[in-house]
């Protein structure tokens, strides 16, 4: 009896502490996206390197994608762009960029000098497509599966490690 | 003198033309700003987090607050149009969140603290009252060893 009376406060007190514990580990920033496993909003917009051409979602269907929303304003991506370009190289999965509420020529201009990993970017001029998106801090990246759902949501920069250990295998499984 | 005076008329009729400018836009719509303004106090902006979107000047904000409005002219209700944000970016958007069995911790935990603390309040006063009112072992036998204990240490 004596034991049982102090391990009822240690047990909330070891709750609480592990409830706190895991609150400090998470980013308030990354808002878990409730478009996860719906499919991907339509969308038609024209092409940056070729405005007389637009690109839509249901172009890509069959197809396992990534759309990785972009502005040449945005100083993370320039974090994450390098291991875009490698991921282009490596020919494994197709990078669509939407080059959000950006300057065209800017968007461009900075391809040019940072190189260009898309496959083909769109133009997302005023913001529209990304809040269809659930778009609220520029770098974030989607996999999008052959049949047009969502899987899988970025929020901020790729990291080597997000790249490996969640999105590669992803795009594995769903390539298959 | 005179040409003091036209300046001095340029100048007042500049100003008026320059205090026009500056007045805000005054929309059409009383109702509707009224009813934009007390949805965006419910609607929380994503980039600064603990503003609503009536509050935020960032870019996101302001383009939420454009959807909003175009949505709320295009007829659609204060609950559509909070369906609406909520689809894209999920009840984090809402400030007065749903209940639903995810945030049943978040709704009723507080009341379930206070009534497993006052239920825990409760049992132990009783304890007390019970402990306080039971009459204290009058074992003589105790009571004769302590006065023998007492006795001794006195000698």
């Amino acid at each position: 009896m004596k034991t049982f009376r102090w391990s009822i406060p240690l047990a909330i007190f070891v709750v609480l502490v592990a409830f706190l514990w895991i609150g400090l580990g998470r980013d308030p920033r990354e808002v878990p996206s409730p478009l996860i496993g719906k499919p991907a909003p339509a969308f038609r917009l024209v092409k940056l390197h070729a405005p007389n051409e637009t690109l839509s979602a249901s172009d890509l269907k069959g197809k396992v994608w990534l759309l990785n929303v972009w502005a040449s304003w945005c100083v993370s991506c320039r974090e994450e762009h390098p291991l875009l370009v490698q991921l282009a190289k490596a020919n494994i999965v197709p990078v669509y960029g939407l080059n959000y509420k950006d300057d065209p020529q800017a968007g461009r201009d900075w391809l040019v000098k940072n190189g260009d990993p898309y496959t083909a970017s769109i133009v997302d001029r005023d913001g529209r497509v990304g809040i269809d998106y659930g778009v609220y801090g520029v770098p974030e990246t989607f996999l999008i599966d052959k049949s047009g759902t969502i899987r899988y949501k970025q929020i901020g920069p790729i990291t080597p490690q997000a790249l490996q250990e969640k999105i590669l295998p992803l795009v594995r499984e769903l390539q298959q | 003198m005179i040409r003091t005076l036209i300046a001095a008329a340029l100048l007042l009729i500049a100003s008026l033309v320059w205090a026009g400018k500056m007045e805000p836009a005054q929309s059409a719509g009383g109702a509707l700003d009224a009813r934009l303004k007390k949805l965006e106090t419910e609607l929380r902006c994503l980039v600064c987090q603990n503003q609503t979107l009536a509050d935020s000047n960032a870019d996101l904000a302001e383009d939420l607050r454009r959807e909003v409005r175009e949505l709320a002219v295009s007829g659609k209700s204060d609950d559509e149009i909070r369906g609406y944000l909520v689809a894209r970016y999920g009840d984090f958007v809402l400030y007065n969140p749903p209940v639903k069995p995810t945030t049943w911790l978040l709704w009723f935990g507080p009341f379930a603290l206070a009534v497993g603390g006052a239920g825990l309040w409760w049992v132990i006063l009783r304890r007390r009252a019970k402990m306080a009112t039971s009459t204290p072992p009058d074992s003589s036998d105790a009571q004769a060893r302590g006065r023998e204990l007492l006795n001794n240490d006195a000698e």
